[in-house]
């Protein structure tokens, strides 16, 4: 009886511990996201004053007049960020099917474990695979046959460099791949088999029960690992600055070459100067970078617990 | 109840008397492990069959092979003859797909889609095999199979909602509906009360007894005054000594409880184990 008294007070005393201890763990992440969030508007400040809302829209980036506009930066994250979405979404997901219905049982885990490998290459080496390897594929034959075959779309014209948007969103899905698939393979193995043999009870096929039991099911956390994906595409660095060609200008096509945020700070911040305008704007693109990620972020919360709410009865 | 005349020779011993699904030396395996021996088995259309026994002695494991869910499984097999209607449904160039939806089931814990709203979960079966359904039609036969399953005028008001939003009596009925909806010939229920209390197991038990005009329903269950209150006819199952089920007695219900011909039907209705 003494024994389990004095247990039990010495668990008490545990978990009063341990509460405070996340107490000021969560404390201190809201303080360091706080102050990240403050040091960027303070550093960015004189870029936001000088040109006001108007440095979201313009597009020069003249050190020469000091004349700074994020647009195409903005333009290139979003649009290289979006297509290594479209590319990795559809493979992604595939692979975690294929992982979790339908490969046999010894091939899961093999596939599974190199998967999460390739998540674990540094980035930078993934960017010289890609200087050296991929973009001359994608020059010749990717760019050649898009040219030639849909030409006449826009997105689809102009010089074949290989360097470029297209370069940029192959690497990225590349890098993103890994993360939306097993995440996914997890989100859908969490399914109750129990989903799937209602399905299949009714006469469903496997691709059926697939498509119309397995990933309703997982559709929350589904979207959870594309907005997971997103979210590193969107800030990843030296991959897309060593593939993109990094010339600031908004172009249309596919193949012209481009800038993201992060790979226009990473080439110009160790150059800038302290103080100036220029070291400024950078920041300024840093803020609009954290507020596109926390706007999508926001996006994906309100999904997830949309559709959560769906399968706690609200529909 | 009063056993149906049909069910006076559902023994298993006279194939050719009027039978809806026939076993033939039914084995079934997970892997190289035998979890059923050797079933012989004869059910009556329009009968209630029983399967009661002991935990693990692989009643759930039978009642799969019925629909060919069992080969769902990893590594599970089964060997010997079904006849549904007098056709082999495990013959070869058999498409299990076709089988499912001439024999439904309801499992043991209620498992409605809950993306789904109360209709599409009725529906789900028969959207399967439409190519294009009129939403007119899908709502008239949600809302008749709603009504066989008694739950229509619980859920008439939350027709939109989720299949989940309801209590676990009114999913597992709802389950009932969503199989009923794909029109079977029999209705396999592995244990559909072992997650509901005792009123919402009366209200299926009942659906059962009206359900049987229309379908044939092979039930497992663990609640022995259940198998005697509803059934026509019960299968007794218990382990061998080499830990493979296998049916130890076939019969009447009545005669089962009240006149079992096994020492160890006997010892298991009587409670003397399991
Ligand atoms: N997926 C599986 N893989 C391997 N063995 C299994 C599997 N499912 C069941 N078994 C085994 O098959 C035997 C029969 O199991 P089954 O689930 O059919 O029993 P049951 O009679 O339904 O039991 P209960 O009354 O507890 O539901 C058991 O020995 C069990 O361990
Ligand atoms: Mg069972």
């Amino acid at each position: 009886m003494a024994l389990n008294r004095r247990n039990r007070k010495a668990s008490r005393l545990g978990d009063a511990v341990f509460s405070r201890l996340s107490l000021v763990a969560s404390l201190a992440i809201i303080f360091i996201l706080v102050n990240i969030l403050v040091i960027l508007i303070m550093q960015a400040w004189p870029t936001l004053s000088e040109f006001g809302a108007s440095f979201l829209w313009t597009s020069d980036w003249n050190t020469m007049t000091d004349e700074y506009g994020a647009l195409p930066a903005i333009y290139g994250t979003v649009v290289s960020s979006l297509l290594a979405i479209l590319i990795a979404v559809p493979v992604s997901f595939g692979a975690a099917v294929f992982l979790t219905e339908i490969a046999p049982l010894w091939l899961r885990s093999t596939a599974s474990f190199i998967i999460e490998m390739l998540a674990a290459i540094p980035s930078i080496i993934i960017g010289m695979w890609g200087v050296f390897v991929l973009v001359p594929i994608v020059r010749d034959p990717i760019q050649k046959w898009l040219g030639n075959a849909f030409g006449w779309m826009p997105i689809f014209q102009g010089n074949q460099l290989g360097f470029g948007f297209l370069a940029a969103g192959i690497m990225l899905a590349l890098m993103i791949i890994p993360i939306i698939t097993s995440m996914s393979r997890d989100v859908l193995r969490a399914v109750p088999q129990s989903q799937r043999e209602a399905m299949l009870a009714l006469g469903a096929t496997r691709w059926e029960t697939i498509s119309k039991a397995v990933l309703p099911f997982g559709r929350s956390g589904l979207v959870s690992a594309v907005i997971l994906g997103l979210g590193r595409a969107l800030g990843e660095t030296m991959v897309v600055a060593m593939v993109i060609g990094n010339v600031y200008s908004i172009r249309f096509s596919l193949f012209s070459p481009g800038s993201t945020i992060p790979s226009k700070i990473a080439g110009e911040f160790g150059e800038t100067l302290p103080g100036t305008l220029q070291m400024s704007s950078l920041l300024g693109l840093a803020l609009i970078l954290f507020a596109i990620t926390l706007i999508v972020n926001i996006i994906a919360r309100l999904l997830v617990w949309r559709m959560s709410a769906v399968k706690m009865g609200r529909l | 109840m009063d056993t149906c005349p049909q069910t006076e020779n559902a023994q298993g011993q006279n194939p050719n008397g009027n039978h809806i699904l026939i076993t033939k030396n039914l084995n079934a395996y997970y892997g190289s492990f035998l979890a059923v021996r050797d079933v012989n088995m004869a059910i009556a259309p329009n009968s209630i069959t029983a399967i009661i026994g002991p935990s693990g002695c692989g009643k759930s494991t039978l009642i799969r092979c019925f629909n060919r869910m069992h080969e769902v499984a990893h590594g599970a097999r089964v060997t010997g003859q079904l006849l549904l209607d007098g056709e082999d449904i495990y013959g070869t160039g058999i498409d299990p797909v076709s089988v499912r939806t001439r024999i439904g089931m309801v499992f043991q814990k209620p498992n409605p889609f809950p993306t789904m709203s109360v209709i599409d979960n009725v529906v789900a079966g028969l959207k399967l095999s439409r190519i294009w359904s009129r939403r007119r039609k899908m709502e008239e036969i949600a809302e008749r199979c709603l009504r066989q399953a008694a739950l229509w005028d619980e859920v008439k008001d939350k027709l939109k909602q989720s299949g989940t939003s309801l209590s676990g009596g009114q999913q597992q009925r709802l389950c009932i509906a969503r199989a009923l909806a794909v029109k079977p010939e029999v209705i396999l229920m592995d244990e559909p009360c072992s997650a509901l209390d005792p009123i919402a197991t009366l209200k299926i038990e009942d659906l059962m007894h009206t359900l049987a005009k229309d379908f044939t329903i092979v039930i497992v269950t663990h609640n022995m005054q259940q198998a005697g209150r509803v059934s026509d006819a019960t299968a007794f199952m218990m382990m061998g000594d080499d830990r493979a089920g296998q049916l130890v007695e076939y019969g009447a219900t009545k005669q089962i409880f009240t006149n079992p011909k096994d020492k160890r039907t006997e010892d298991y209705i009587s409670g003397l184990f399991g």
